[in-house]
């Protein structure tokens, strides 16, 4: 099976109905989806696929083969944020930062199809993300840090 | 984790059926956030698995006033269409959820986890929907009400419904998208002027409310018919009692939205 993550061609060896979150962390070392809940509850693992969040522990990796991924470390890097994660930072909207990247990743799809989103739309958009840490305020005001800082770019 | 299991990929519907065959000891995964979650915890080791995720039973189409809706067409996909099944769609799980699940997938999904799982069950039931599937003896279109009864021998194609001359879906808040809805009422107003009521979370599964429709000219007291047509149960997320205090309000609440929407 092949997939293509954050631009880089794999080849992925593991079994077909392995999700794609164990392909992600455990064959190629691609840390930043985490293993929460793995039942699709908490947000945790997100990522794009095909520009698209989804839930990566529910998705066998063979249903995806050929698929792009994007995660967290194709976003931006450390010297480098992408908007979302510049905007995060500023505002505190990460603690702990376990459930940071899944919030990043619905975070960055959100605004890709919706640069301007509403309050109500972004707690739509968030709506599957657990978070134990920041009672949800900062996450909601980088989130609109994020979609500030992207119309003004 | 996935264990020995052959694991098929059809790309065609044809070959999907032919893959399923009879269903005998096949694992039907379309979206996944059922089969998934029961995989990774190891309580289903599935031996043979078909992936539908190429299998070419996505889509939604309208034509003349008849809405079809291919098998793994996403949950997303359909939020935008009439009430009740478009609300009822947008209702499920969140974002990321709704872009996985599939409309069969939530078609045969039911008493699972202690709760009511299957939302779209019930919205279908108000419009009239027909599925077609395959399975043991070929391929059948019929009733959703007939499929429900025989819904994990079958593998669905597609299911097909005329839009409803109105519609309404009222719902119990959740706490959060994690949540599975707690009990749901579906309404319609078909060509014919006659009105079908369904209930989600009444039962195991979707179940419409017969006694409720023959009373539909007055919501109250079709609120209080739609008592008769249920056996509601107790779960992780209410009591049979809750359930019964609920029902006949939503109802009530489906069919005075229902007379608002035309």
């Amino acid at each position: 099976m092949k997939l293509t993550v954050n631009g880089r061609a794999h080849e992925v060896e593991s079994a077909p109905l392995t999700p794609l979150l164990a392909v992600l962390r455990e064959e190629l070392t691609i840390t930043s989806p985490k293993a929460g809940c793995q039942q699709g509850g908490c947000g945790a693992c997100t990522v794009l696929v095909d520009g698209k969040p989804v839930r990566s522990c529910l998705l066998p990796v063979a249903a995806v083969d050929g698929s792009e991924v994007t995660t967290l470390e194709g976003l931006g890097t450390p010297e480098r944020l992408a908007p979302v994660q510049a905007a995060f930072y500023e505002q505190y909207g990460s603690q702990c930062g376990f459930c940071t990247p899944g919030v990043l990743m619905a975070t960055h799809a959100l605004l890709e199809r919706t640069p301007r989103p509403s309050r109500d739309e972004i707690e739509a958009a968030l709506a599957g993300h657990v978070c134990r840490c920041t009672g949800y305020v900062k996450i909601l005001a980088s989130v609109e840090a994020a979609a500030n800082n992207g119309s003004a770019s | 984790m996935a264990g020995m299991t052959d694991v098929l990929l059809p790309e065609t519907p044809e070959e999907a059926v032919s893959a399923y065959g009879d269903g005998a000891g096949v694992t039907v995964v379309a979206g996944g956030t059922i089969v998934m979650p029961e995989i990774n915890a190891g309580r289903l080791r599935p031996t043979k698995t078909i992936l539908l995720a190429r299998a070419g039973l996505a889509g939604v189409s309208r034509e003349e006033g008849k809405v079809t809706i291919g098998a793994t067409s996403p949950l997303e996909a359909l939020v935008d269409l009439a009430a009740p099944v478009g609300p009822c769609a947008a209702n499920v799980g969140d974002i990321e959820i709704r872009t996985q699940a599939t409309l069969g997938g939530n078609l045969c999904a039911g008493e699972g986890l202690g709760a009511p799982r299957g939302d779209l069950q019930g919205a279908l039931l108000a419009v009239g929907a027909h599925v077609r599937s395959a399975g043991a003896g070929g391929e059948t279109t019929e009733p959703l009400e007939d499929f429900l009864a025989h819904r994990r021998d079958r593998l669905v194609l597609d299911v097909s419904y005329d839009d409803p001359e109105a519609g309404a879906f009222v719902s119990l808040d959740r706490p959060h998208t994690h949540e599975y809805t707690v009990l749901a009422v579906s309404a319609a107003r078909l060509a014919d002027d006659s009105v079908r009521l369904a209930a989600t979370g009444a039962g195991s599964w979707g179940v419409r409310l017969p006694s409720a429709e023959a009373a539909a000219d007055d919501p109250e007291s079709a609120g209080a018919a739609a008592l008769r047509d249920v056996s509601p149960h107790d779960d992780a997320l209410a009591s049979a009692w809750y359930r019964s205090q609920v029902l006949p309000v939503l109802v009530r609440r489906a069919l005075t939205q229902l007379q608002e929407n035309g």
